[in-house]
């Protein structure tokens, strides 16, 4: 059995479409300095750094280099881990795995990205092989269209019940002061915006985002004796799929692969009925409806229903993304980072306004690259 | 301190240039040469499990063995999903615009068990629907250069 | 962790200035099919892989994706450190102490022929302050050389000495890219790149691969009878402006291995350590690197040379496979290092085999001028 790990504090800038008024490792720093505020730790209390994001999204290479200036990792043990849109996903299972091996007590993970500063689409279609797929791919928006209208057609889920969740989402991240996009939005208005890529229209779809997440993890003794309540890592598991988008079959999905064995370890038979909180890696809003039955939230086909029901909202058994998830917010290489965040702060009793009231297990997720996931469920006891 | 002001803030523009020259590698070469010369898709064929894939590659992922067999498919194939993209974005290829809208689709080539992602010549979704027939549409032969682009699009056949 | 853990095999692919007939994918394969072959593993043995390559020598935002499939990741578990191979190891090792996997596939890539080298190079200094400079890897290699010459007293013919030791040492080592028998004098003829560092005084920028097998003690049996244990490791990274740096010293290498020496119960460097593989990008870092160890006071690297004693009869033998000078795959380099010290314990190192030797020293560097150190003790004897 690994060891026992705990998120013992967290901070996030306050994400918004453009930060001009600091510049890269000063943004880090925000988010540093919150999380070792909340941990009530020093950084010389920190004895590891993790850090990651996208090097082509800004054009800086060795970027954890320039970071350190803000991430804290000077004269201290640091990994860079990239892993596309899964960056902040992997960087919290690097940050784990240095404490699950008994060799680290405090770590610090951080994901971050300046969206602004470059062509994001751009940067995703170079993700793609460059001699099949990059010629035809439009991005990540590209990308998730087909998966969306292979979804909905395969389920008769409608455009309606997508926006729906878009409108839940934009409404949940109203209680979120970190959030990007706090809209107050009806699904007409939805329905109504731009078809960027059918079928997804332009208030589907995830903003681009400044921003990022630092996350402290510690080993067991450690969090035992933290100033904040420790949320437990009770799985932290990962999966790939084949290298090309023509190679990927959405009915074999990584994340149910991932979700299957993060209940084995977590010993979670019945997760609709055992998890009380769902942070899902939800780059545009049919994800909400579809990837949670890859999570066995509910049957194939039955997302459309958890949105009708009203259950995956705040006031629902399920409820998914109080923070209002990634189409509210996304600087890429934090966005994973940001899920596993908000659900320990699920778990602490610490979300605030978007608190779900006694969590006691919460699952969070990340998506990134060839259609690969990471799931990571966390708990109050250990 | 004093409250600065968004003009007072600065950007530094970098216009960097930065070429890359990809190896296509011993399948993928095959397959471009072979696209560009005779107007063929090749796959490669797991002599393992039966899978065919294109394009075709080294390894099997799905169950690990090297391929060794390549095959021809296509140049029908069936719609597998699809999108029509709409919004701009800058090319990686070009440093400019891609011109939208355009079809994008995902192409299950008769005898390949994936699919081939490329342009639709279709841009109207009422007229786009999930399992239609589609062709590869070549360019001429004298215009093909072993790129992905000897392919210029799919057209929609029928049902 | 000392001695939980060992390399149970390696492989890794001859370094030349262009590999044309092959794309990363295939590149991959090759050292991954030979470890396969050697060691007998299966894919079914290997519960998850830690990659390491980049995204700018790439040309690909998320550099791992071209790979998934040749090192068997369809729903496993890989992660990508973006940083040198070395971290990688530490990472792999990390995630079998954790307990949770009993194997990692280490794997890292790079070809440096397709992309443009001092571009890339150039891409990581920060756009605001240095990097209009147009500075690179080589050019503020010879700050630091200059800046470690003038404070040590080191001579222009010192730093050639590790040329004419290593290029020599080359010729035994097929891997190799560059060898041959020089003398000092043909070193220091071979002209100036950026004073004082010279033309044979540079690393070559190579295509390669190389792989690694980790496992766990009780099933190292499985694979070899030759395990390779890893014994000590010590990461660090300094601060980043090259002006905050006495460029003359390196903080990060120092704790680096003093972190390492303790681990593994090192108390005296030079009489405990059989062999070192040291990352030479540039002849005087293998002086300074050397030094910093404790190999020698500091200043009398070269006398390390000229007195036999790290020539391949000496008492403790440096780069015998002729170091990152004979090859340079970024970010497999380090890897390398560590692979070349686990062929020296096997005995498997052919015509530049180190004989009885027990206890071997690699390291791994990143950034410019020694930004990042990561330090490895290993043995065959647990």
């Amino acid at each position: 059995m690994p060891k026992r790990v705990a998120i013992i504090g967290s901070g996030q800038t306050d994400h918004t479409s453009r930060r001009a008024d600091v510049n890269i490792p000063e943004l880090i720093k925000e988010a540093v300095d919150r999380a070792l505020v909340d941990a009530e730790l020093t950084i010389d209390d920190i004895d590891a750094v993790v850090i990651g994001n996208m090097e082509h999204f800004e054009g800086i290479n060795l970027s954890d280099m320039w970071a350190s200036e803000g991430s804290g990792a000077v004269m201290k043990p640091a990994m860079k881990i990239a892993t596309g849109g899964t960056t902040g996903a992997s960087v919290a299972a690097c940050a784990y795995y240095h404490c699950a091996s008994g060799l680290f007590d405090r770590v610090l993970a951080i994901g971050w990205e300046k969206l602004s500063e470059s062509d994001t689409t751009t940067g995703i279609i170079t993700a793609f092989d460059p001699i099949v797929e990059r010629l035809t791919l439009a991005g990540a928006v590209g990308g998730l269209a087909i998966e969306a209208n292979l979804y909905m057609t395969s389920y008769g889920i409608t455009q309606e019940q997508v926006a729906k969740a878009a409108v839940m989402a934009r409404k949940n991240a109203q209680r979120n002061p970190h959030a990007h996009l706090k809209l107050d939005l009806t699904v007409e208005q939805v329905l109504n915006s731009p078809m960027i890529a059918y079928p997804i229209h332009y208030l589907d779809m995830c903003p681009t985002s400044d921003g990022a997440c630092a996350v402290i993890f510690a080993s067991e003794d450690v969090a035992r004796k933290s100033a904040n309540p420790p949320a437990w890592v009770k799985a932290a598991v990962c999966r790939h799929n084949h290298p090309y988008i023509g190679d990927v079959d959405w009915r074999k999905s990584t994340l149910e692969s991932a979700a299957i064995e993060a209940y084995r370890l977590a010993g979670i038979t019945h997760p609709r009925r055992e998890l009380d909180v769902i942070e899902l890696y939800d780059p545009a809003s049919f994800a909400l409806l579809s990837w949670i039955e890859s999570l066995h939230i509910c049957g194939p086909g039955e997302g459309g229903k958890m949105i009708d029901t009203g259950a995956i909202t705040m006031e629902g058994d399920i409820p998914v993304n109080p923070s209002g998830g990634v189409i509210s917010t996304n600087p890429i290489g934090a966005t994973a980072l940001i899920r596993v965040a908000e659900a320990a702060l699920q778990i602490q009793g610490k979300a605030g306004a978007r608190q779900v009231e006694g969590v006691r297990t919460a699952l969070a997720t990340g998506f990134g690259g060839s259609y690969w996931s990471e799931v990571f469920i966390l708990g109050r006891a250990s | 301190m004093r409250r600065e002001k968004e003009k007072d803030y600065l950007y530094i523009t970098l216009h960097t240039e930065l070429p890359y020259r990809y190896s296509a590698g011993r399948y993928m070469s095959r397959f471009l040469t072979t696209l560009r010369d005779e107007a063929r898709i090749l796959a490669s064929r797991c002599t393992h499990c039966g899978t065919v894939l294109v394009p075709p590659r080294v390894v099997c992922g799905n169950c690990f063995a090297e391929m060794e067999e390549f095959v021809e498919v296509g140049p029908r194939g069936t719609l597998k999903t699809f999108s029509v993209i709409n919004f701009p974005f800058i090319d990686p290829f070009t440093g400019v615009q891609r011109p939208v809208p355009y079809g994008y689709a995902i192409v299950q080539l008769d005898g390949c068990d994936n699919g081939l992602p490329h342009f639709l010549d279709e841009i109207d979704v009422h007229k786009l629907r999930i399992g239609l027939r589609v062709e590869a549409v070549f360019k001429p032969q004298d215009e093909r250069e072993g790129a992905m682009t000897d392919i210029l699009h799919f057209r929609v056949i029928g049902d | 962790m000392s001695g939980q853990v060992a390399i149970v095999g390696v492989a890794q692919t001859r370094f030349q200035s262009e590999k044309r007939a092959q794309n990363y994918a295939e590149l991959v394969h090759e050292v991954v099919s030979e470890l396969f072959r050697t060691t007998g593993a299966t894919h079914d043995d290997v519960d998850n892989i830690v990659s390491a390559s980049s995204d700018f020598w790439d040309g690909r935002t998320i550099s791992n994706m071209a790979i998934q499939d040749v090192v068997g990741a369809y729903m496993k578990s890989e992660s990508k450190v973006s940083s040198d191979g070395t971290l990688a190891v530490l990472y792999g090792m990390m995630r079998i102490l954790s307990g949770q996997y009993k194997t990692t596939l280490v794997v890292a890539h790079s070809k440096g022929s397709e992309g443009v080298p001092n571009l890339i190079a150039n891409a990581a200094f920060d756009p605001i302050y240095q990097r209009q400079l147009g500075i690179d890897g080589l050019s503020t290699s010879a700050l630091q050389a200059r800046r470690y010459m003038e404070k040590y007293g080191v001579s222009e013919e010192d730093v050639a000495l590790v040329s004419v030791k290593n290029l020599g040492n080359a010729r035994k080592n097929p891997y190799a890219q560059v060898a041959g028998e020089f003398t000092v004098e043909e070193v220091m003829q071979s002209g100036y790149l950026a004073e004082p560092i010279k033309k044979l005084e540079a690393s070559p920028i190579s295509d390669g691969a190389c792989a690694l097998l980790l496992a766990r003690e009780d099933i190292v049996d499985r694979f070899t009878d030759k395990p390779v244990w890893l014994k000590g490791v010590g990461h660090c990274q300094d601060s980043y402006y090259l002006g905050d740096r006495d460029l003359a010293e390196s903080d990060a290498l120092a704790v680096a291995a003093r972190r390492a020496y303790t681990m593994a119960g090192i108390d005296d460097p030079r009489r405990e350590i059989d062999v070192a593989e040291v990352y030479d990008a540039f002849a005087y870092q293998e002086l300074m690197w050397t030094e910093i160890l404790g190999f020698c006071p500091r200043g009398e690297g070269a006398e390390l040379i000229r007195s036999g004693v790290s020539t391949m009869d000496g008492t403790l033998p440096v780069n015998p496979s002729g170091g990152v000078l004979a090859a340079h795959a970024v970010i497999v380099a380090g890897l390398v290092r560590v692979a070349e010290a686990a062929l020296q314990l096997r005995g498997e190192a052919g015509e530049h085999q180190i004989p009885g030797a027990k206890t071997a020293l690699a390291h791994g560097s990143f950034g410019y001028c020694g930004h990042m150190h990561c330090v490895w003790i290993l043995s065959n004897e647990k």
